[in-house]
């Protein structure tokens, strides 16, 4: 054998005789190679391509929602209109509407121009009152209300500005468009400015975007987030309490105990199933069960609590089935051998092993749950909610809204401020995930053991 | 275990959840999203003012709002369905047979159907007729049913610019969609006179020609949009030929995008519209289910507040936002004190 190939050897020839000169068909292999990388880069450069658009035009949109145009008015509590009888009876006072306070404000921001020497041609006392947002009035009647002895005093508020105001700062409205606004017009537009170069209006920070509740589309600046958080928040709760002990149990049961038959395999068939099923699915089983058949209240974090526990027990059950299929079989063996029961050999050794990879499975499929808004369409989260959730656990029961759909509920709104709301919801709901995620990420890199 | 601990409070959430589901205290409406944005202002106006907290309020369309309404009567049920129409025979028969017998109707204004386009196009001042000459499937020409073969706005009326005929209308599962087709396609149809050629060719049978009428053009010069008046607006940003549909409150907010075209020569306004000079424009109702009155705290409170006049009146926010105020308020006032309920057979 080695002869004949020692002899074969100078007669042999290899395409290329040189590795320096490449073949056509070496060519064509690298060739093909670099058309594979070039495509991989571009489908890399198209996904980030998408991203940067898509953030980009989510920030650009979203990041003024974060900033408010706010006024300062000194505000005279006129006995006169808010206490008639003068004996501070809550329940008299009570009888004065916020249609009743519109008029303080207004009488607050003729003052004010007169003070500063501002005067706008053609400029009704009415126009210049409008300025202010029509939350105002609810703001000063709270603040009475609640402090009946400050009556007959002259106090200085702070109140948020008119919608379109803000949008002029922020630079949605303009000058132009405010002739064609009948909404607002430029005289206002001029008052707004004197009022800036009097130091009575500024924009900053807007702490109401992330507390307040929703708010009606008279009155786009003073929507938050804060029952949206809360009702999100409630659920997640719900369906951590919920989908990670039922989901694991399961998991352990499958993996370590089950016997393997048809059965177990006809369940693990179902498990994959259920995680492919339309999330829209489960809310129509929800508003089935729990609404109609167990009699939970609509609207309730707990209903979307449980129609989400539903969906995410899947994801979190294949999760958890293959972090513990990871865990070595010697580790199992080793504690058998010992004289360990099986449970114990479960619970003492493989569950802490494979603790990382069920943690990070149940956080993405929190994360997956938090931006759900299918299934909370039909249990009737989809609401204009403005009172907070009570704590819990009597505030799992009361109505609630949550982020992703507070996000659809701006979307649709006529005023164009929500538009910008909206996008600041997004920008609030993609921090959580990325938050979520990044945790994710951190436990199992801290944590996560290889064999 | 911590585990075996975790599954344990688990279960005893869960059970405390199947106990405590006990009194409502605050008052749940559903329905039309074209009621919606009133219904919101006046819930937000309504905690604002009365010890009662905020009703919460959800969208979702009149057919299903009042379906939910007909569910029964109970606490896990609605007490009040928002409708952009009056409510069916078959509903209320639907209600009676779920146990919702005493229904009491609202009537809380009128809403105004405009047709608008991009503020920098052309400004238009349609008449139905022109409506039905431009969308309709079939139109009669010289005598004969033709497939309609207008392209642009200057086929359908010379005295319009040939702007290529793009409308988009409110899909079929609007009731804005029903008011379209019968104050404006219907109408048109009538007057042109197809009406009469429609129905000898079905036959002398009414229905058959009214449906004959109203069945639109479907090869994409009329585009149903079976989203809000949002994705109407951004239909009509994308293409300046897009005439598009929308109500008088959602243009009211937009008058910086889009330019209101005049129907038979009148301007589309509040005003216009509660004398009834402007002609496509449909009431807006509320219906409360009377057996909650009583149960649910602040249920009557609530549906007095909105029809009130510092509410629904002419100066009230709703009218502000675009509700054309009802000149009968005060009618309606004293069917809500009196809990009048409709007259059902």
């Amino acid at each position: 054998m080695t002869d004949a190939t020692a002899s074969n050897a100078p007669d042999y020839k290899p395409h290329g005789a040189s590795l320096l000169e490449q073949t056509s068909r070496t060519r064509r292999r690298n060739a093909a190679e670099a058309r594979f990388r070039a495509y991989g880069l571009m489908a890399i450069g198209a996904g980030i391509l998408a991203l940067l658009l898509l953030l980009g035009s989510i920030l650009g949109n979203g990041l003024g929602a974060f900033q408010q145009t706010f006024i300062t008015l000194n505000v005279e509590l006129t006995e006169a209109k808010l206490d008639k009888n003068g004996n501070r009876n809550l329940d008299d006072m009570k009888k004065v509407s916020t249609f009743g306070y519109t008029p303080l404000i207004k009488t607050a921001m003729v003052a004010a121009m007169a003070e500063k020497g501002i005067k706008i041609e053609g400029l009704s006392d009415k126009d210049a009152a409008a300025l202010v947002s029509k939350d105002a009035a609810a703001q000063l009647r709270d603040f009475v209300l609640a402090n009946p002895e400050l009556i007959g005093e002259t106090l200085e508020f702070t109140f948020l500005a008119n919608g379109r105001i803000d949008g002029y700062f922020k630079g949605r409205v303009s000058m132009e468009s405010a002739e064609l606004d009948s909404n607002i017009s430029p005289q206002q537009l001029q008052l707004a400015d004197a009022l800036r170069d009097a130091d009575l209006l500024e924009k900053r920070f807007n702490t109401g975007f992330l507390t307040a509740p929703d708010a009606s589309e008279n009155r786009p600046e003073a929507a938050g987030l804060g029952v949206a958080i809360l009702g999100s928040l409630y659920m997640m709760i719900v369906v951590l309490v919920l989908a990670l002990p039922i989901g694991v149990a399961a998991s352990i049961y499958l993996e370590e105990f089950a016997p393997k038959n048809r059965w177990t395999d006809l369940i693990e068939v179902n498990i994959s199933n259920l995680a492919a099923v339309p999330s829209i699915v489960f809310g129509i089983l929800g508003l089935a069960i729990f609404i109609n058949f167990a009699g939970l209240p609509q609207s309730a974090p707990i209903v979307g609590g449980l129609v989400l526990t539903l969906m995410t027990l899947p994801t979190i059950i294949i999760a958890t089935r293959a972090s513990l299929k990871s865990v070595p079989p010697s580790i199992r063996d080793a504690a058998l051998g010992v004289g360990a029961s099986k449970m114990q050999s479960v619970f003492h050794h493989v569950l802490p092993l494979a603790a990382p990879g069920i943690l990070t499975g149940t956080i993405i499929g929190l994360a997956q749950a938090l931006g759900e808004t299918a299934p909370l369409l039909l249990i009737g989260m989809v609401a204009f909610v403005r009172e907070y959730p009570a704590g819990p656990p009597e505030g799992f029961f009361d109505p609630a809204s949550a982020l992703p759909v507070q996000i659809y509920n701006w979307t649709q709104r006529a005023d164009p401020a929500f538009v910008e709301r909206a996008s600041g919801a997004i920008i609030v709901l993609l921090i959580f995930l990325v938050f979520m995620n990044a945790v994710a990420i951190m436990l199992r890199r801290r944590f996560e053991r290889r064999w | 275990m911590s585990y075996v601990k975790l599954t344990a409070s688990a279960l005893a959430i869960a059970a405390v959840s199947a106990t405590a589901a006990t009194a409502r205290d605050n008052v749940q409406v559903a329905g039309s999203s074209t009621v919606l944005p009133y219904a919101s202002i006046v819930a937000e106006a309504f905690g604002e003012n009365f010890d009662f907290p905020t009703p919460v309020v959800e969208s979702g369309g009149s057919s299903a709002g009042l379906k939910r309404f007909c569910e029964g009567v109970g606490e896990n049920t609605i007490d009040v369905a928002n409708a952009s129409r009056k409510i069916k025979d078959k509903e209320i028969k639907a209600c009676a047979e779920a146990g919702v017998t005493d229904i009491i109707e609202v009537r809380i204004g009128y809403d105004g159907i405009v047709f608008a386009s991009d503020i920098k196009g052309n400004g238009f001042e349609f008449t139905p007729v022109d409506w039905y000459k431009a969308l309709s499937a079939q139109i009669v020409v010289d005598g004969q049913l033709v497939d309609n073969p207008n392209k642009t706005w200057a086929d359908v009326n010379p005295a319009f610019p040939a702007q290529p005929i793009q409308a988009f209308i409110p899909g079929t599962k609007h009731g804005t969609r029903e008011v379209f087709e019968e104050k404006v396609i219907l109408a048109g149809c009538e007057e042109t006179g197809d009406f009469e050629v429609l129905k000898v060719a079905n036959g002398d049978d009414k229905k058959a020609a009214e449906k004959a009428c109203i069945a639109l053009r479907t090869d994409g010069m009329s585009v149903d949009i079976d989203g809000d008046y949002t994705e109407t607006l951004a239909r009509i940003e994308a293409n300046k030929d897009g005439i598009g549909v929308f109500g008088l409150a959602f243009y009211e907010n937009n008058t910086d995008k889009l330019q209101v075209a005049t129907m038979s020569g009148v301007v589309p306004s509040t005003e216009s519209i509660a004398t009834g000079e402007y002609p496509v424009s449909r009431p807006l109702y509320f219906y409360i289910k009377k057996a909650h009155i009583g149960v649910i705290p602040g249920l009557k409170e609530y549906a007095e507040f909105f029809v009130s006049d510092e509410i629904a009146g002419p100066d009230g926010p709703l009218a502000e936002y675009g509700l054309v105020s009802d000149p009968e308020l005060a009618d309606t006032q004293a069917v809500v004190a009196d809990e009048a309920t409709m007259v059902t057979n």
